[in-house]
């Protein structure tokens, strides 16, 4: 893109050009895919409290986010008197900043980079530990004592459970031998059981504990403990209203997307579908495969987002002490014991053993799926016998 | 007309030095280190804008993502309430203003002498090492001839990092002997707020 700049324009705005456009998509992707998931998150809620989430405002309801979004902007930007104002302003924007940089070097597709950068995946994890940083001000600068407590447990939990996370994206860091998370993508291009998660028993439970603790870092549900609202009101941002409460929530959404465009990237393949043993760009094309993967990339992420949702609404909150006890006594040595066993496969087991390994866990992973989507999927009687209910509720034991 | 580069460089200056200044100007903490904070980001888009990736993302996770935490952290925990607001004694003023002093002589010798010394410039068309010729590097891999290997200086920082790690973990574990143990000095113990934690430790 740089080149098409430069042939119209000066040396200096043929540099910020391309940073201005790629800026301009990032922020639109974020905010676009905000709007999505939000609607999203009330759908699968609905679903799972069986009722039917927004349905009024367009098209099964996908309308529901732009009118909220509508409904914040007009709404009054205040601030609380025992508030320090300055910090009370400033820290949704930390916050987004944040997230978004994280988008920089985050690939879409193979040549869709903002910045393909050779530590792309350090800086991820650099600029997601500041994010914290935000939500800790608005808890301080709020001047209510709610939203402290809600800063001091985001910044206790993301400080530590940054520790396993890290581990857990030098795994693959280990056995791919960059930290580029476009190289490290393409290495695992064909079939399925090239991607990394499969690469030994130690890298299957890494992905796991990575997403665990992917999903804390984000502050999810059960993790959610910086706004638990039966606590704390809604935590950090009880004072917040109209758009900079809406930052966060971007802020939490793209950070999201985030952490699971990495999981991808660095576990499940990348942007390759896993069933296709050639270059889609050879197929249809440089532009129609970039877009195509892209599309398959943000496709993968999706379903982890829709993981975390399912997990947000089936499981409780944890303590805040269940919180850290999790992290410092399970997590964090797990995730030492995963880095030491993957480094010791590949330094001891031999190659045909490890490929026959790394087809087992592919093909049992596989039947594991197929097997839950069968139970998930087969239809349910619609009436039901006599002292039974139709439905799903036919799964249960008898009605009395 | 100033280059891009100039003017690209100028306006990080700008910022790194200017919120520099309100650190030392700001008579609250926490805004303190809100300042703190633009310049540490400053700082590592000064070494962003050299190519040195690697150090402007260390400087991102290290700085802003632990050290200022846990400063904010900190005065969190130690609320010294809104209105309060820090003040400098005399003895602070000299000493403080000793160091900088030192401190910017120094900059400047660095700076006056790095202009001529002898080794030959960067070409700004070679690309900079990356992350793997340091981690090389730091197992002891001279990456050419006169630049040795770094094998000693790292161990000596990773078991100088356990000690402190030990450390820290031994004086924050319960404490299980009562009071009339503890040999005259009056330790109060508190009941542990989540008991079933603090036991291992």
């Amino acid at each position: 893109m740089a080149e098409w700049f430069s042939s119209w324009l000066p040396n200096g705005l043929a540099i910020l050009g391309p940073a201005f456009v790629s800026a301009v998509l990032v922020v639109s992707f974020i905010g676009g895919s905000a709007l999505l998931l939000i609607w999203a998150e009330r759908k699968v809620a609905g679903r799972m409290q069986d009722r039917l989430g927004p349905t009024r405002v367009g098209p099964v309801g996908l309308l529901q986010s732009i009118a909220d979004g509508i409904k914040l902007i007009t709404k009054e930007d205040v601030a609380p008197a025992a508030a320090d104002r300055f910090l009370f302003r400033f820290a949704p924007y930390v916050a987004f900043c944040a997230t978004f940089c994280a988008f920089i070097a985050l690939p879409f597709a193979p040549e869709i980079v903002p910045w393909d950068l050779s530590i792309g995946v350090f800086f991820v994890l650099a600029v997601m530990a500041t994010e914290v940083f935000g939500v800790l001000l608005a808890g301080y600068s709020s001047g209510n004592k709610w939203s402290m407590f809600g800063g001091i447990r985001e910044a206790a939990q993301v400080v530590s459970y940054e520790v396993p996370r890290s581990l857990c994206v030098i795994v693959p860091v280990a056995i791919a031998g960059t930290l580029s998370p476009t190289e490290m993508a393409e290495q695992q291009a064909g079939f399925f059981w090239n991607w990394r998660i499969f690469h030994d028993p130690f890298t299957f439970l890494a992905f796991f504990v990575f997403f665990i603790t992917a999903t804390a870092s984000c502050k999810r549900a059960p993790f959610d403990l910086a706004e638990a609202e039966s606590e704390l009101v809604a935590g950090f941002h009880t004072e917040y209203s109209g758009i900079r409460w809406s930052y966060f929530f971007m802020a939490e959404y793209g950070s999201m997307y985030a952490v699971s465009a990495l999981a991808c990237l660095l576990y499940l393949g990348g942007w390759h579908p896993g069933f296709l043993p050639m270059d889609l760009r050879d197929l249809v094309g440089a532009w129609l495969g970039n877009i195509g993967y892209g599309c398959i990339l943000v496709g993968k992420s999706y379903c982890l987002i829709f993981v975390m949702m399912w997990m947000r609404w089936s499981l409780p909150r944890l303590r805040i002490d269940q919180v850290m006890t999790s992290c410092l006594k399970y997590f964090l040595p797990i995730s030492c014991g995963l880095l030491f066993g993957a480094c010791m496969w590949l330094l001891t087991v031999p190659s045909h053993w490890a490929a026959v390994v790394r087809l087992i866990l592919a093909a049992a992973s596989l039947i594991g799926m197929v097997v839950m989507g069968v139970m998930l999927l087969r239809p349910l009687p619609a009436e039901g016998q006599h002292g039974q209910l139709a439905g799903v509720w036919s799964r249960q034991e008898t009605v009395s | 007309m100033m280059s891009f580069e100039t003017v690209m460089f100028v306006i990080l200056a700008t910022l790194t030095g200017g919120s520099s200044v309100a650190v030392v100007l700001s008579r609250q903490m926490v805004r303190a280190a809100v300042w703190l904070l633009i310049t540490l980001i400053g700082v590592s888009g000064l070494y962003f804008y050299l190519g040195a990736e690697f150090l402007g993302a260390t400087q991102l996770i290290v700085y802003v993502g632990g050290t200022l935490v846990l400063v904010v952290f900190g005065v969190m925990l130690t609320e010294p309430g809104k209105t309060e607001r820090v003040t400098v004694g005399p003895t602070g003023w000299c000493l403080a203003g000793f160091l900088s002093a030192s401190m910017f002589f120094l900059l400047v010798l660095v700076m006056l002498n790095s202009g001529k010394s002898s080794s030959p410039a960067v070409d700004k068309a070679t690309e900079w090492p990356g992350v793997g010729p340091i981690g090389l590097a730091f197992l002891g891999l001279p990456q050419s001839p006169n630049q040795p290997g770094y094998l000693l200086p790292f161990e000596l920082i990773s078991v100088h990092l356990l000690v402190v790690l030990i450390g820290a973990a031994y004086l924050a574990r319960a404490k299980r002997k009562p009071a009339s143990e503890a040999g005259g000095t009056v330790v109060r113990v508190e009941p542990v707020p989540d008991a079933g934690e603090g036991e291992s430790l």
